[in-house]
C-alpha cells in the first residue's frame, strides 16, 4: 500500500516536471551559471585550479545547487492541492516520495554538474568510479536531509532565509565527510581509505531518513 | 524543604568544586601545568550540555506525544540553557587552547563540531521566532529539535573519532583515563560534573516555571 501510494506520487512529481520543466531547467542554468562565474573569476585555463581548491569548490557548487532545487520541493505546491493529499495519502509515502524524487533530480543534476564543470575547469580526478560513488551518496544525502528542512522552512513565513539558516549545520557533517571522501578519489588513494567515510555517510543518511519518516506525519498536521 | 534537598547539593557541590578546585593540588605535567584546573570547569561545560540538550529533546518528543504548552516551554527553555552552557564551554576552552595549543583557535575537528552544533541550536532559536502561532511554533520547533539532534549525534560522536585532535583521547594523544586524570583530579571531576549539570537543571526549572506563569497571566489579563 505504501509502496504503492510513493510510487504513484513520484510519478506525478516527474510528469509535473516533464509538463513544466521549471525547476529542472533553471537548475540546471544556475548550475552552468555558476560554474562559469568561477571559471572567469579565477581568470585561468584548464587544470590551473589545486587539487583541494577544485574539490571544495566543486561541492559548494553543489551544496548551493541543492539548497535551491530542494527548497521548490514543498513551496511549488498550493494549498488545494496539499489539502487533497492530506486526504488521501498517507504522510509516510509523502515524505518518502519526496526524498526519493528529490535524490533522482539531484543525482542528474550532480552529474550535469559534474561533467560542466570537469569540463570548464579541468578534471583531475584520478580515481573517477569513486568519485562518482561520492556523487551519489552526496545526492542522496542532500536530497535526504534538505527535504525534511524544507518541509519545515515551507511552514514558516521568510521561508527561503529561513531554509539556509537551517540547512547549513544539518548538512556540515555529510560535507566533511564527503569533501574527505572525494579528495581521496582524486588523489586516487586506494579505496579500502575511504571505507570509514562511506559507511558513515551511509549511517548518517539512514539515520535522517528515519527520523523524517518518523516526524513528518507531525509536520503534515498543520 | 524535603524537596529541595538537590538544590542544596548543587550549592554544596558547586562550592567545593570551586574551592577545591582552585586551593588543591594538582599534577605537574608539562605545558598543562596549573591550565589543568580548567578541567574542572570546562569539560563538565560540555557533560552538561549534552544532558541539558537531551532534556529538551525529550521534552520535544513529549510535545509530539502529547501537546501542552508546559512541554514546549521546558524544551525552549533547556535549548537556552544548553547554548548557554555551549557558549561557556566554547570561552573556556578557547582560553585554554592559547594557553597549552598556542591558539585560541586552532581547526580542531572538536571545536569546529562544538561551532556547528552551536550554529544548529541558534537556527532552532531563529525558527522560533518566525512563527506567530503558538501551537504551530511549538510543534514545528519540536520537529526541527529532534531533527537536528539527530544530525548532531554523529558531529559530536562520530566525526572526531575519525579525524585527528588536540583533544586528549583523539589521534594518538592519550586520554584523561590513560594515566593523567589521577584519583586526586578525579575526586573534584565528578562532583564538578554532577554540580553544574544540577545548576542547569535548576536554571532551567525556574526560568520555565516563570516563563508559565507569564503566560498564564497574559491569558488572564
Amino acid at each position: 500500500m505504501l509502496f504503492k501510494e510513493v510510487i504513484y506520487l513520484m510519478q506525478k512529481d516527474f510528469l509535473l516536471e516533464w509538463r513544466q520543466k521549471y525547476a529542472f531547467n533553471g537548475m540546471l542554468l544556475y548550475v552552468s551559471s555558476t560554474v562559469f562565474v568561477c571559471y572567469l573569476s579565477f581568470g585561468l585555463r584548464s587544470n590551473a585550479l589545486q587539487v583541494p581548491v577544485w574539490n571544495a569548490l566543486f561541492w559548494i557548487i553543489m551544496l548551493f545547487t541543492s539548497v535551491n532545487a530542494i527548497a521548490k520541493s514543498f513551496m511549488q505546491e498550493n494549498r488545494g492541492r496539499l489539502l487533497y493529499f492530506y486526504s488521501i495519502v498517507s504522510p509516510q509515502g509523502i515524505i518518502l516520495a519526496k526524498i526519493l524524487y528529490n535524490a533522482c533530480l539531484m543525482l542528474v543534476l550532480a552529474l550535469i554538474c559534474f561533467i560542466f564543470y570537469a569540463f570548464v575547469l579541468g578534471n583531475p580526478v584520478q580515481d573517477i568510479p569513486m568519485f562518482l560513488l561520492s556523487i551519489l551518496l552526496g545526492a542522496i544525502g542532500f536530497a535526504t536531509s534538505l527535504t525534511m528542512i524544507s518541509g519545515i522552512a515551507s511552514k514558516a513565513a521568510n521561508s527561503s532565509t529561513l531554509m539556509a539558516v537551517l540547512s547549513f549545520p544539518v548538512i556540515v557533517p555529510m560535507l566533511l565527510m564527503l569533501i574527505k571522501m572525494s579528495k581521496n578519489a582524486m588523489d586516487g588513494l586506494e579505496r579500502a581509505a575511504s571505507l570509514d567515510e562511506l559507511l558513515t555517510l551511509l549511517a548518517i543518511n539512514m539515520i535522517v531518513v528515519t527520523v523524517s519518516y518518523i516526524l513528518f506525519p507531525y509536520l503534515w498536521r498543520s | 524543604m524535603k524537596k529541595n534537598w538537590w538544590k542544596i547539593l548543587t550549592v554544596l557541590l558547586l562550592v567545593f568544586t570551586v574551592a577545591v578546585g582552585m586551593l588543591s593540588d594538582v599534577p605537574r605535567l608539562a605545558i598543562l601545568n596549573e591550565t589543568i584546573r580548567n578541567l574542572y570547569f570546562h569539560v563538565p561545560m560540555w557533560f552538561g550540555m549534552i544532558l541539558i540538550l537531551l532534556v529538551s529533546v525529550v521534552y520535544s518528543i513529549k510535545y509530539l506525544r502529547k501537546p501542552s504548552i508546559k512541554n514546549d516551554i521546558i524544551a525552549h527553555e533547556a535549548a537556552k540553557v544548553g547554548i548557554l552552557f555551549g557558549v561557556l564551554g566554547i570561552v573556556t576552552g578557547m582560553e585554554w587552547a592559547k594557553f597549552t595549543w598556542g591558539e585560541y583557535w586552532s581547526n580542531d575537528p572538536k571545536q569546529n563540531g562544538a561551532a556547528i552544533g552551536l550554529l544548529i541550536y541558534f537556527a532552532y532559536l531563529v525558527l522560533r521566532s518566525s512563527f506567530a502561532e503558538q501551537q504551530q511554533r511549538a510543534r514545528i520547533s519540536a520537529v526541527y529539535n529532534i531533527f537536528a539532534f539527530a544530525a548532531l549525534i554523529p558531529l559530536l560522536f562520530i566525526l572526531p573519532r575519525l579525524t585527528d585532535s588536540l583533544h586528549p583521547g583523539n589521534g594518538g594523544n592519550p586520554g584523561f583515563n590513560a594515566y593523567d586524570l589521577d584519583s586526586s583530579l578525579r575526586l573534584v571531576f565528578y562532583p564538578a560534573v554532577l554540580g553544574w549539570t544540577l545548576l542547569g537543571i535548576w536554571i532551567v526549572n525556574v526560568k520555565s516555571r516563570f516563563e508559565l506563569l507569564r503566560q498564564r497571566l497574559y491569558e488572564n489579563v
